[in-house]
């Protein structure tokens, strides 16, 4: 067992407040050195002398004048005092982990003080940003329903977050890990004897970096390797260039180019455009970067994603703490058939993103038809079977009848022109699976064990075409599951089921502690 | 209470049965007929200031003539929104059922959700100073999710603290997680 987990109140790593302040202190030594590199050149330039009226106003010189003693110790004060701020934020800003609960004490002045409930956990995000990485640390972010809901332990060192991360997963699945108890010991003591060993020299430090620097994000021994969808590169590239975001972009760039050449405005154009291009090319370079080490696998505590190539992140989310599932394609990607998997996740963190530019809610940034089958059962463990993967099938290809969905009658069409034939729904048990867009195709799935409330509606336009729309109500999220222009009668069956088949899930549903059999 | 009104939507024989919507036909339980009252006197407020503001164009900045064309549609449709409160009113409804609850509103544009009692995280009661002063009060369901939007408003006060009760206790029975 990692001694994190044991019950009594811990500190973090103790180079927390310079990692932390790395890039701040990085920048304002940036600052202070243009500022003064005037000076510096002089120091080492003896000959070079600026114009008396410039060095007389310096407050620099002025202080170095006349006050160098007073300007000396004003400057320590303030450095002692910083340092002092900082050190005394990192020693009261504990943690204490017991079998039920997380507990985070953090703050000087305006104390705070948070306690979450293990079985409430949504998803544990371990995120090493590149200078932490260096040094070997690691955040861990434990993230509960709600907005702003999450708890944030950053830094601890590697070894630690992971073994934390394992310890915390084994209690929150409830009975099971007593059980299976002895193993998770051996396997996270194994990784805490690896912090151990990184005291014995410096060579073995710079070699255990360098290890840690090129490991994969995801522990062998918790993830079964056939199961990862590899990323390809070209894939990657070519899906980013045909995104609706580039297509979007190039237009703009088209009728700019069109305004410069036929007004005379065009320099203006010219000069506005240039900021706007290289931040664009520098999305498209990040998210490219970012996403090219993807990785997602189960674990026995639920699938682990992970992302980034220098920065990087992997959140692990527990089973049943995704709330609803959507595929989509866009325009372009049709004839190499490639799709993009989003999630509904409870809890809402700004700071932990997936890929550049996205949401962690963006499970999948792009994938072939197999790869999408791979994420799905991963997401949404029991109900892939291989009878549900025709359903699915059939839900990603071109509508007709006869595939398991019931579609919008003709009379539809007014509403959705092209894609009265592929708008569907499909009542499983265990799902609700609503196809739609024939232009843009999607296909959602909200299992019915998440779902919190589900609608029917009716306009007077839609009562006049004697059809309704259904919604399934989830937590927010880019997925919003909603079925339009279905008949009046397959609308009213499609909400009485969702309800009942909610009510029932409900029940059954023991996901929250998921190891508790 | 009001359960002797007769005039509500699913039981009315409309020409054309299959085009409406009814997913749960049956008896629902009614709002009480004073939120009529409530209903009609905010919507009033309402339509006033809509109507008062979209008379500014023509008198105020001197647009044109044509600008009061303006208030005199948004003063119909606010009259016609009056005149159809009692109906919208009656069409508000809400059932228990074994495990969810059942709400339904609107006539043109009609609504029903049914919300599982498991799902319930908080149960609201809200009043207004116009509900209060008729003893009237609003109940709000809350889950995880920001779409359920189920307000349930004109419960006499003390049906709005025993539905309240009752279904916090029916929430306890039945808790799950998110």
């Amino acid at each position: 067992m990692t001694q994190l987990a044991d019950g009594e109140w811990h500190r973090l790593h103790p180079a927390t407040p310079l990692l932390k302040g790395g890039i701040a202190f990085i920048a304002i030594l940036g600052v202070i050195i243009a500022n003064l590199r005037e000076r510096i050149l002089e120091v080492f330039v003896p000959g070079l002398e600026c114009p008396e009226e410039f060095c007389s106003e310096d407050p620099v010189s002025i202080i170095l004048d006349r006050y160098l003693l007073i300007g000396l110790l004003v400057a320590a004060g303030v450095l002692l005092l910083i340092i002092g701020l900082f050190w005394l934020s990192w020693r009261m800003h504990t943690f204490r982990v017991t079998d039920e609960i997380v507990e985070v004490r953090s703050g000087v002045v305006f104390r705070s003080h948070r306690k979450a409930r293990l079985d409430r956990v949504q998803g544990i995000n371990i995120s090493r940003p590149l200078f932490a990485r260096i040094f070997g640390a690691a955040k861990l972010e434990l993230s509960a329903a709600g907005s702003d809901a999450n708890m944030d332990l950053s830094y601890l060192t590697s070894a630690n977050a992971d073994g934390l991360r394992a310890e915390l997963l084994r209690r929150a699945s409830g009975i099971r890990a007593r059980e299976a108890g002895e193993q998770a010991q051996a396997s996270t003591e194994a990784a805490a004897d690896g912090g151990e060993t990184a005291r014995v020299g410096l060579s073995e430090v710079a070699r255990q970096r360098l290890a840690e620097f090129t490991a994969p994000e995801l522990d062998p021994n918790l993830a079964p390797p056939q199961s990862v969808v590899t990323m390809k590169a070209s894939r990657l590239i070519g899906s980013t260039l045909l995104s609706s975001t580039m297509i979007f972009f190039l237009i703009v760039i088209a009728v700019l180019v069109v305004v410069m050449t036929t007004t005379d405005a065009g320099s203006w154009v010219f000069f506005a455009l240039i900021p706007t291009v290289f931040g664009f090319g520098s999305y498209l370079v990040n998210r490219v970067v970012k996403s090219l080490r993807y990785s997602i696998a189960a674990t026995p505590d639920g699938v682990r994603v992970g992302f980034g190539l220098l920065s990087t992140t992997n959140e692990t989310l527990p089973p049943g703490r995704i709330h609803a599932v959507q595929i989509t394609q866009e325009l372009l990607w049709r004839p190499a058939d490639w799709w993009m998997v989003q999630v509904n996740l409870a809890s809402h963190s700004a700071a932990a993103q997936g890929a550049a530019g996205q949401q962690k809610t963006t499970i999948l940034p792009v994938g072939s038809r197999a790869d999408v089958l791979k994420v799905l059962e991963l997401v949404l463990p029991g109900l892939v079977t291989d009878e549900t993967r025709l359903l699915i099938e059939a839900g990603l290809a071109k509508g007709r009848g006869g595939d398991g969905f019931t579609n919008s009658p003709k009379r539809a069409a007014v509403l959705r022109w092209f894609s009265w034939r592929r708008n569907g729904f499909l009542l499983h048990p265990d799902a609700v699976i609503l196809r739609k867009g024939a232009i843009w195709r999607s296909l959602s799935v909200v299992p019915t064990a998440r779902t919190q409330s589900v609608a029917a509606h009716q306009g007077p336009l839609e009562r006049l075409l004697r059809v309704a729309h259904v919604r399934v109500h989830t937590v927010a999220g880019p997925v919003t599951a909603e079925i339009g222009a279905i008949d009046v009668a397959d609308a009213s069956a499609l909400f009485r089921d969702t309800a009942a088949a909610g009510v029932v899930a409900i029940r059954s549903d023991r996901s929250h502690r998921w190891g508790d059999r | 209470m009001n359960d002797d009104a007769t005039t509500d939507a699913t039981t009315h024989p409309s020409p054309e049965p299959a085009s409406r919507l009814d997913p749960v036909p049956g008896e629902w339980r009614r709002v009480s007929s004073k939120y009529i009252v409530v209903d009609f006197v905010t919507t009033l407020i309402w339509s006033v200031m809509f109507t008062v503001i979209s008379t500014l164009p023509a008198w105020l900045f001197g647009w044109g003539a044509w600008w009061w064309a303006l208030p005199i549609v948004f003063g119909a449709i606010m009259l016609v929104t009056l005149i159809l409160t009692p109906r919208r009113v009656r069409s508000i409804g809400y059932r228990l059922r074994d495990d969810d609850l059942l709400f339904r509103r609107g006539i043109m544009f009609q609504r029903f959700v049914a919300v599982p009692f498991g799902r319930m995280q908080l149960v609201d009661i809200t009043r207004g100073p116009l509900a209060r002063a008729v003893g009237l009060a609003e109940l709000k369901l809350v889950t995880a999710a920001a779409a359920t939007g189920v307000v349930i408003p004109g419960l006499p006060l003390e049906e709005a603290e025993e539905l309240r009760d009752h279904l916090v206790a029916l929430a306890e029975t039945r808790r799950a997680g998110l």
